[in-house]
């Protein structure tokens, strides 16, 4: 059983032909070839596949594809504007927020979600922004500094 | 292994009658919701349902209302829409404080109250907030609908009242219109995403309507009846001591039945138990 599903990837209407059931974060990956989402554990603990449905993060490793039939999806690739970096990737770059890179494009978009609902996050809610992504490299000190930064990166910028 | 996205057939009606009508017809459908529990047991192999139907783009079951005496909350509404909503902060405040230490982000945007329900964990995190609420779920069939207490909604682990012809379209609580406290805690091994190790939530209501519950310490969540009238009978009294706190959470500890399984052993939730009902039971001593 094979089923349509039409969505917006990044800004461009696509059209997939996969079976209903297919993980939303394999019709990315494999059909649109977006390689930017990664998979981590594949049930909803690591954030690594974490991407932007319809204005929500998710993780596309728990969406069938049907579900995302009609839906605005946003993935790591595209969250710069062209060749400028959104400010969570820069910060993410000059406070050493990435190491082997693993679970960054799942983090990046959590961070951009959490700067989304609140301006000026506090500790706390950086971390419970956060607490769906793992990271085994960093020990999470520098992404959070890399998210503070970004926040005042993103206020200073009219 | 992960399930074969091939060997599964997943559709989604386009309104509640159609979606209806599909789980009537005895082939053994199972609903999908956000997709939190189905498909995690098909990344492990163990979906066994070849049929699926979608509901998540029913969004006539989705919304928050206030009905007559009631809050009603629609089966599809999330954790997110739960911490969102300023009526679920009113009239259901244990429901929202549940909400909030469930998961983390990107899992609340998609987890549904329905399925938490429907899902049936002993270990779910919703369902002991909604037991002090006085929750009532509604089912629908193709051949009608009734309003069941929540109370008496999970019959053993993992089974409840609900007919294979049935769906969760949305559950209420009664208003509030008395002063209420309550309390929400759960104990996991680490506060983000980790399920329930022991769960405890209560309410109480006019000074003495005391409700109490239990998540993770038996095969179903359960109300903690003998807890609740010595509680109620010590606010009543305005008797609730120090020492009455020790006498009860005694007899709590004695409730639960808790059982060593692949999250904890029942020593440390027995031990948990005791140390969660005294936080508990101090918090409403005046």
């Amino acid at each position: 059983m094979k089923s349509q599903v039409r969505c917006s990837v990044n800004g461009a209407a696509c059209s997939f032909e996969v079976p209903p059931m297919a993980r939303l974060l394999d019709v990315l990956r494999e059909e649109a070839n977006l390689t930017g989402t990664k998979e981590g554990c594949g049930e909803g603990e690591c954030g690594a596949c974490t991407v932007i449905m319809d204005g929500r993060i998710v993780n596309s490793c728990l969406v069938p594809a049907l579900q995302a039939d009609g839906s605005t999806i946003t993935t790591i690739e595209g969250i710069a504007k062209g060749n400028v970096l959104h400010a969570v990737q820069a910060a993410f770059i000059s406070h050493g927020g990435a190491q082997c890179g693993m679970c960054t494009p799942g983090m990046v978009i959590a961070a951009v979600d959490l700067l989304t609902r609140v301006v000026n996050p506090d500790e706390n809610q950086i971390r419970e922004g956060l607490a769906g992504n793992i990271c085994r490299c960093t020990g999470y000190t520098k992404i959070f500094d890399a998210v503070r930064e970004a926040a005042r990166l993103l206020a200073s910028t009219p | 292994m992960r399930g074969d996205a091939h060997a599964h057939t997943l559709v989604a009606p386009a309104d509640l009658d159609s979606a209806l009508a599909l789980l009537a017809d005895n082939k053994g459908h199972r609903v999908l919701a956000g997709g939190t529990d189905v498909m995690v047991a098909f990344e492990r192999g163990l979906l066994r349902d070849a049929r699926l139907i979608s509901i998540w783009q029913l969004d006539e079951l989705r919304g928050i209302a206030t009905v007559g005496r009631h809050l009603t909350i629609g089966a599809l509404t999330t954790y997110t829409d739960l911490i969102e909503s300023s009526l679920v902060a009113e009239h259901a405040p244990t429901l929202a404080a549940a909400a909030r230490d469930t998961a983390a982000v990107a899992i609340r945007n998609r987890g549904t109250i329905g399925g938490n329900i429907a899902n049936a964990s002993p270990a779910a995190d919703l369902p002991p907030a909604l037991l002090v609420h006085d929750c009532e779920v509604e089912l629908r069939s193709a051949s009608g609908a009734r309003w069941v207490d929540y109370a008496g909604f999970h019959t053993g682990y993992k089974t409840t009242v609900m007919r294979p012809d049935e769906l969760i379209v949305r559950v209420r609580v009664p208003l509030v219109d008395a002063p209420m406290r309550h309390f929400y805690r759960k104990v996991g091994t680490r506060r983000a995403q980790a399920i329930s190790k022991v769960c405890i939530s209560a309410s109480v209501r006019r000074g003495h309507d005391v409700r109490i519950a239990f998540g993770s310490v038996a095969p179903t969540v359960v109300r903690a009846r003998i807890v609740e009238r010595e509680l109620a009978s010590a606010l009543a009294a305005g008797l609730l001591s120090t020492e009455a706190v020790s006498r009860i959470v005694a007899l709590g500890v004695a409730e639960a039945r808790p059982i060593d399984d692949i999250r904890s052993t029942a020593e440390y939730r027995g031990r948990v138990t005791r140390n969660l009902l005294r936080e508990c039971l101090m918090s409403f001593v005046a």
